[in-house]
């Protein structure tokens, strides 16, 4: 039994993965292990370049690939095993149509674990909330054309994903500095180049902007008190992330005021009608209804003519 | 008034219109460039207000005065509700700074019909251009279109929108007639096939120029239209909701047909009685509405002309398989994938994984939920290697029982029972206007 040990991200993992094919390692004879052995990490580091002759080929589809990059962002480290089972039975079991199996045990689990790291990303992109920063250019002022804005935002990932992110963030926000923290890692966009820190605590992330405000104000606005579907909203916004949503705050407020504005608005008395305002675009709109008219009559006309 | 106050008349004012999808745009994004933004992925929720209902874009008026007098609506001339209007630069100021906090995937925006439909049209482009064109933004922009607008002001409005909408509001022109005497039909028709032939148009031009590896700037316009129609607000029944669809869908290949529950506004009108929105006919509408989409159901088939209505207790596939029990059971591992899809309980996804299966070996029911299918729906309607089901061993009066839920439960939550109360009164109320309400 060899027990690897590599740090939790997907070029670790291919780099041990594929020392161990090169030795012929049987998936039996592996533990994987990636919570933190760093003095293993680098165990096959140098070892890629030369394998040995008569190694097994490591082509594998690009699909593989995909799906490995992305269960690597799995926090439960139990992807590892699993990954090289799949990859065991691809290469040297020579089983190339495994990863066309619906119904293997292994890759609906890391189907699963491959849909629930997407989750994660795609709950990234819709609930990172920027706040501006105010730098010292603006303190004097210096506002004009050419300052670019700073935006920090704090959000706690289930899975290690921040990297997975990056290029998403980069492209829709590369007119505008910007760092997003996690207590993983942090990354940070100047407009030219994305770098990384290593995580920090929530206390660190600003905790205002003078803008949410207005964002409050939408959110009560566009909510219909007619129609409270709470757990809907809770599906797909679960409560795990209210903490780090500044509407959440008035989540409660809104539910509870609900019914009391619908019966306010069924109370409510029936508004009579007003008289048309003289306005030459409605007179236009009652001559192409009237033309419209007559010509269906006419077409009626026609069609009955043609009948009898 | 400050921009607050603003934001909050006109955002009130947007509610109404369903409508949210941020999908299906032209990628782009803000690499290199100026300005922030990106579409082309899937659309993003960022984020869910209490009634259940994603916010993805900035969904504003840009003013709520309004010449029409719709009687669904919160606008119309003859409320009182209190009017704002705001300048093209707020609304764009605004996207940016909610853009740029990750609020928002971009920008939806109506207006009230003021003085006539192209110079309305005109201010709304003009927020969509300096968008565009001074701020470099490359997010999502859905404008709402007016019909009558000049067929120049649509074109414009196309370079710079993601996606055009224009409401039919009401399946039958007679409702409209007299629920919202300026809109028409024929109009709204004629308008959308404007805007249909222009997308399609550019769609095959931009091809055709990749196909060549051209260099030449490839011709912008948006790739989808949407519309929406209320429910509950007038006599149509759900055949008439799903003919216009239908005619929608089939004629000028619209993405999106939403269907808006009527909802009570806070400005009654004398013409439309209020009531508590109904929310399930709203979600059969849209499950009928993906079953012709996705799954091949002709309209006709999802009504019929004794029950024009859906069935509110089970859903529209399980409806149609009860009233079809002669085409059942189904042999998953010999019928071809058209009729996979019709078996209750089983989606699109695992009805081609089925059929990619079924060549390696013979599907059973273990295979089934491996692939997690709802087995307990399934199994009266389908036959594997290992489960034959007498032909007709439950009668389709049985198996409705079966699959329908006690009465009792049919309310959605919990929350709108006060609603319902007071609709009861107001039904009551009215009981003669009954033709007006439905059949819900």
């Amino acid at each position: 039994m060899k027990t690897v040990s590599i740090e939790p991200h997907f070029q670790a993992w291919r780099k041990a993965a594929r020392a161990l094919l090169a030795e012929q390692c049987h998936p039996s004879d592996v533990l994987w292990s990636s919570q933190g052995g760093e003095d293993n990490g680098l165990l096959f580091a140098d070892e890629i370049a030369q394998l040995p002759a008569g190694a097994p080929r490591l082509k594998v589809p690009k699909t593989f690939v995909r799906l490995a990059e992305t269960v690597s962002a799995h926090r439960s480290g139990k992807q590892w095993a699993l990954l090289y089972e799949i990859l065991w039975e691809m290469t040297c079991g020579n089983d190339r149509r495994i990863l066309s199996n619906q119904t293997d045990s292994r890759l609906r689990s890391l189907e699963r674990m491959r849909a629930t790291v997407s989750r994660d990303i795609h709950k990234m992109r819709a609930f990172v909330r920027f706040r501006e920063v105010k730098t010292k250019d603006d303190a004097e002022g210096n506002t004009g054309e050419g300052a670019v804005e700073n935006f920090v935002a704090w959000f706690e990932p289930d899975h290690l994903i921040v990297r997975l992110n990056t290029a998403f963030f980069r492209k829709r926000f590369a007119g505008m500095c910007w760092s997003i923290l996690t207590p993983d890692e942090c990354v940070h966009w100047d407009g030219t180049s994305i770098t990384y820190t290593e995580g920090v605590e929530k206390s660190v992330a600003p905790d205002s902007d003078e803008l949410e405000e207005l964002w409050l104000g939408y959110y009560r606005s566009i909510f219909n008190p007619a129609r409270l579907k709470i757990k809907m909203m809770q599906t797909e916004m679960p409560k795990k992330y209210w903490k780090n949503l500044p509407e959440a705050e008035i989540i409660e407020e809104l539910i509870n005021g609900s019914g009391g504005q619908v019966q306010a608005m069924m109370d409510e008395q029936q508004r009579p009608l007003k008289p048309e305002p003289r306005n030459a675009y409605l007179a236009r709109l009652k001559e192409m209804d009237l033309k419209q008219a007559g010509s269906s009559t006419e077409k009626d006309l026609r069609a009955h003519d043609g009948e009898s | 008034m400050n921009t607050l106050k603003k934001l909050e008349i006109l955002a009130d004012a947007a509610k109404y219109d369903a409508s949210c999808a941020s999908s299906g745009a032209a990628r782009k994004d803000s690499t290199g460039g100026k300005g922030v933004g990106s579409t082309g992925g899937t659309g993003i929720c960022h984020s869910y207000a209490p009634d259940g209902r994603c916010i993805s874009l900035l969904k504003v008026l840009l003013t709520n005065v309004c010449l029409y007098d719709c009687h669904y609506c919160i606008n119309r001339r003859s409320s009182n509700v209190q009017r704002a209007r705001f300048t093209p630069e707020e609304v764009v100021e605004l996207t940016l700074s909610f853009y740029k906090r990750n609020y928002i995937e971009g920008l939806f925006l109506s207006s009230g019909i003021i003085r006539s439909a192209d110079y309305t049209m005109e201010l709304v482009i003009r927020v969509a251009k300096l968008l565009r064109e001074q701020h470099h933004f490359r997010g999502y922009i859905h404008l709402k279109t007016i019909p009558e607008a000049s067929s120049e002001l649509i074109a414009e409005a196309g370079k710079y929108a993601d996606r055009l909408s224009i409401n039919v509001e009401l399946p039958k022109q007679e409702s409209l007639k007299k629920l919202a005497p300026e809109k028409n039909v024929q109009r709204t028709r004629e308008a959308m096939s404007t805007i249909n032939a222009r997308i399609t148009e550019t769609k095959a031009d931009r091809k055709e120029l990749r196909k060549r590896r051209s260099t030449a700037k490839k011709p912008i316009f948006a790739t989808g239209q949407s519309t929406q129609m209320i429910v509950g607000a007038d006599g149509s029944n759900d055949s008439d909701f799903l003919a216009r669809a239908g005619d929608l869908y089939g004629n000028f290949k619209l993405n999106r047909v939403y269907y808006s529950a009527f909802s009570p506004i806070p400005e009654p009108s004398v013409i439309l009685p209020l009531q508590a929105p109904p929310l399930v006919r709203e979600h059969r509408l849209y499950q009928a509405d993906w079953l012709m989409r996705f799954y091949h159901y002709g309209v006709d088939e999802l009504t019929t002309a004794d029950a024009p209505n859906l069935d509110l207790d089970i859903d529209p596939k399980l409806s149609w398989a009860l009233r079809n029990r002669h085409s059942f059971p189904i042999d998953i591992n010999r019928a071809p994938l058209e009729m996979l899809y019709r078996i209750p309980g089983l989606g699109v996804r695992n009805a081609k994984r089925i059929v990619r299966l079924r060549r390696h070996h013979g599907v059973s029911l273990e295979d089934l939920i491996k692939l997690r299918v709802n087995l307990k729906k399934t199994m009266p309607f389908m036959i594997c290697v290992n489960h034959h089901p007498a032909r007709l061993e439950l009668s389709s009066s049985d198996l409705r029982a079966k699959f329908a839920p006690p009465p009792t439960q049919l309310e959605m939550d919990f929350s709108a029972a006060p609603v319902v109360a007071s609709a009861a009164k107001n039904m009551v109320k009215q009981a003669g206007a009954e033709a007006l309400h439905g059949e819900f």
